[in-house]
């Protein structure tokens, strides 16, 4: 490998040690309660690295991540809590929970409903947020700088204001009564504290997943092309690669993986409402990638994993979107390539006397 | 036999006539040069061979195979590398990872396999590595393949954005005036090089200011002037062509 540094493999071992620690310290500190904040954290950290790979190392910049959590989150709670059980002896009806895409469950009152499956609200989420990212990858991303930042900023609005506006969405409220998802044997992701300890291993098992995946990713041909196109457009398309293909497919990618982790948290807190689909949340999610360092995929996981645990734990407080907001600024300002980046690097560059290779913090 | 045939292309921006009806042939083997004065439209000509803009007539024919009108990454699948007048190396990335990139044409991992870091993938990543160092090592520059590319001296990126052009192993290489800030010492060192590529069975167009360097390795040479071209011949016929003699000394 022409990078230096531990392979990824080890890396996500680290982390998953780092979990496991985590776990423990909670448990033997009687902080169990902690771990609610540590598994939404986790989810929204799946957000974080896709939107990494994105901006850090594609170039191009999404401000509209929370547009794309919001479809996954939204499908999800909508699907999984309405009722069709008044249509259960349609035929299409009867074959639909013959396969299982429909599933019955008692309700508050002692009766059953009849809704979706979860997974096939997981793959329609996840499935809608890609085609919307298709959809609107294609025109948006032969924008650059700051006409691609103010495109996607406009699909997020947009979908904020769906969320908003539509009663069937549960307008302002949002929708709640989500049921839990039974994702594996004995492990449903849901609220119930019996569940807490499964729950805080799940997601970040997919986080550890996500750092594997992405990680080989970006030592990758592709990856390789993806900081290409970030460096010199041009000069990557004459050696060819298809750049304009290559930025919708990472966008799609990085869609994605926000649905699905929108699908994922909405199960677990049982609920979404539009305050998730807001700007303010996308914009928290480019100050995480930013502090983290652009191109470090690592950089981003530490970032969302301090700030949101932080925001969750109420640290905060009121002025949880200025702080975000401020963080942005301030980075933007004074250490461009990141703060967690900034600091190694500087080093590095006092110390060589001249500037440190980048990309290598992956 | 003809590698590349451009016939009667022109390019207009606005009211100026960058290229007009421009028609020349490069044979398959051969080292030619494009000359003229600044603004003569030899970049535009460049930009219309590698598909980065579109003729407003002609054909440009590589191989027998119409190219003009097709993308920049699908003139590169033909065998066609090029470098940049200002060098566009990626600063941010080390030396041999740039060249690594110029191997993207000859390879062909996806997202999934390169997710998955799968067997087939890990093995024409080492295959990339290997073709990307020997090319290193064919311009001298190998030592300096950790180093991030925008860290290096201007002739030493020169020598990487070549090294990666030839990584693609084109039958074309488009050299867009790739003396351009060179002192003399590396000049004769990339005429060395460009005749050395030659040797390898390489076709090289090539844009140049540097008379001596165009004399010194071309085969055959096309001068262009106000977007038209007003020679085609060898090295010497080309000096001693009195409108050439009159576009570049001025006439009298």
């Amino acid at each position: 490998m022409t990078r230096p540094g531990l392979p990824a493999p080890a890396r996500v071992a680290l982390l998953a040690v780092a979990v496991v620690a985590v776990q423990l310290a909670t448990q033997a500190s009687g902080r169990g309660f902690y771990l609610t904040q540590l598994t939404m954290t986790g989810y929204y950290a799946l957000v974080v690295l896709g939107l990494s790979l994105l901006m850090g190392y594609a170039g191009q910049i999404s401000l509209g991540q929370a547009g794309f959590f919001a479809i996954g989150g939204y499908a999800a709670a909508f699907l999984s809590t309405i009722d069709v059980s008044a249509q259960r002896a349609l035929p299409a009806f009867a074959l639909a929970t013959r396969m299982g895409l429909l599933v019955a469950r008692p309700d508050l009152y002692g009766g059953t409903t009849l809704g979706v499956n979860p997974w096939a609200g997981l793959v329609l989420g996840v499935g809608l947020a890609s085609g919307v990212a298709f959809a609107v990858g294609v025109p948006v991303l032969r924008l650059r700088g700051h006409y691609l930042a103010m495109a996607t900023l406009a699909f997020g609005t947009i979908v904020s204001a769906v969320a908003v506006g539509t009663q069937r969405l549960g307008a302002a409220d949002g929708i709640s009564g989500v049921p839990p998802f039974p994702i594996l044997p004995g492990v449903r992701i849901g609220g119930g504290s019996a569940d807490r300890v499964a729950n805080y291993y799940l997601a970040w098992g997919l986080v550890a997943l996500a750092m594997l995946l992405l990680g080989n990713l970006v030592r990758s041909r592709t990856g390789r092309a993806l900081r290409a196109i970030h460096g010199a457009e041009d000069a990557a398309r004459a050696m060819g690669v298809d750049a304009a293909r290559m930025k919708v497919r990472v966008f799609v990618l990085a869609a994605a993986m926000a649905a699905a982790a929108g699908v994922l948290l909405t199960h677990y807190v049982g609920g979404i409402g539009p305050s998730e689909a807001s700007v303010m949340k996308s914009v928290r999610y480019v100050a995480m990638v930013a502090v983290g360092g652009m191109g470090s995929l690592w950089g981003a996981l530490s970032a969302a994993a301090v700030l949101e645990f932080l925001s969750l734990r109420g640290v905060f407080g009121a002025h949880d979107d200025a702080v975000f907001g401020g963080i942005l600024v301030l980075v933007m300002l004074f250490a461009p390539d990141g703060i967690l980046s900034f600091r190694a690097r500087g080093i590095v560059e006092k110390l060589r006397g001249r500037p440190a290779r980048p990309g290598e913090g992956t | 036999m003809n590698l590349l045939e451009v016939i009667g292309v022109s390019k207009r921006f606005g009211g100026v006539q960058a290229v007009k009806e421009v028609s020349f042939r490069v044979r398959k083997g051969a080292v030619k040069a494009v000359i003229g004065p600044n603004g003569a439209g030899k970049t535009t000509l460049f930009d219309l061979l590698s598909g980065f803009r579109v003729p407003d007539e002609g054909t440009v024919r590589f191989k027998g195979r119409e190219i003009h009108g097709q993308a920049p990454h699908q003139v590169a699948a033909h065998g066609i590398s090029r470098t940049f007048q200002n060098l566009k190396l990626f600063g941010h990335m080390t030396a041999l990872e740039n060249v690594m990139v110029g191997r993207h044409v000859r390879s062909r991992a996806g997202m999934l396999a390169g997710m998955l870091s799968s067997p087939a993938s890990r093995r024409e990543e080492r295959e990339i590595e290997e073709r990307a160092r020997a090319e290193m090592r064919f311009l001298g520059v190998e030592p300096l393949s950790l180093s991030p590319a925008g860290s290096l001296a201007y002739g030493q990126q020169r020598a990487v954005e070549l090294a990666r052009a030839l990584c693609a192993e084109p039958e074309l290489l488009l050299l867009d005036e790739p003396a351009a800030g060179l002192n003399m010492r590396e000049t004769s060192e990339l005429a060395e090089q460009v005749l050395r590529i030659r040797d390898r069975g390489v076709t090289v167009l090539l844009v140049e200011h540097d008379m001596s360097l165009v004399m010194r390795i071309s085969d055959e040479v096309a001068v262009l002037c106000f977007g038209q071209k007003i020679a085609d011949a060898d090295p010497r016929s080309v000096q001693r062509n009195p409108e050439v003699v009159r576009v570049y000394l001025g006439d009298d």
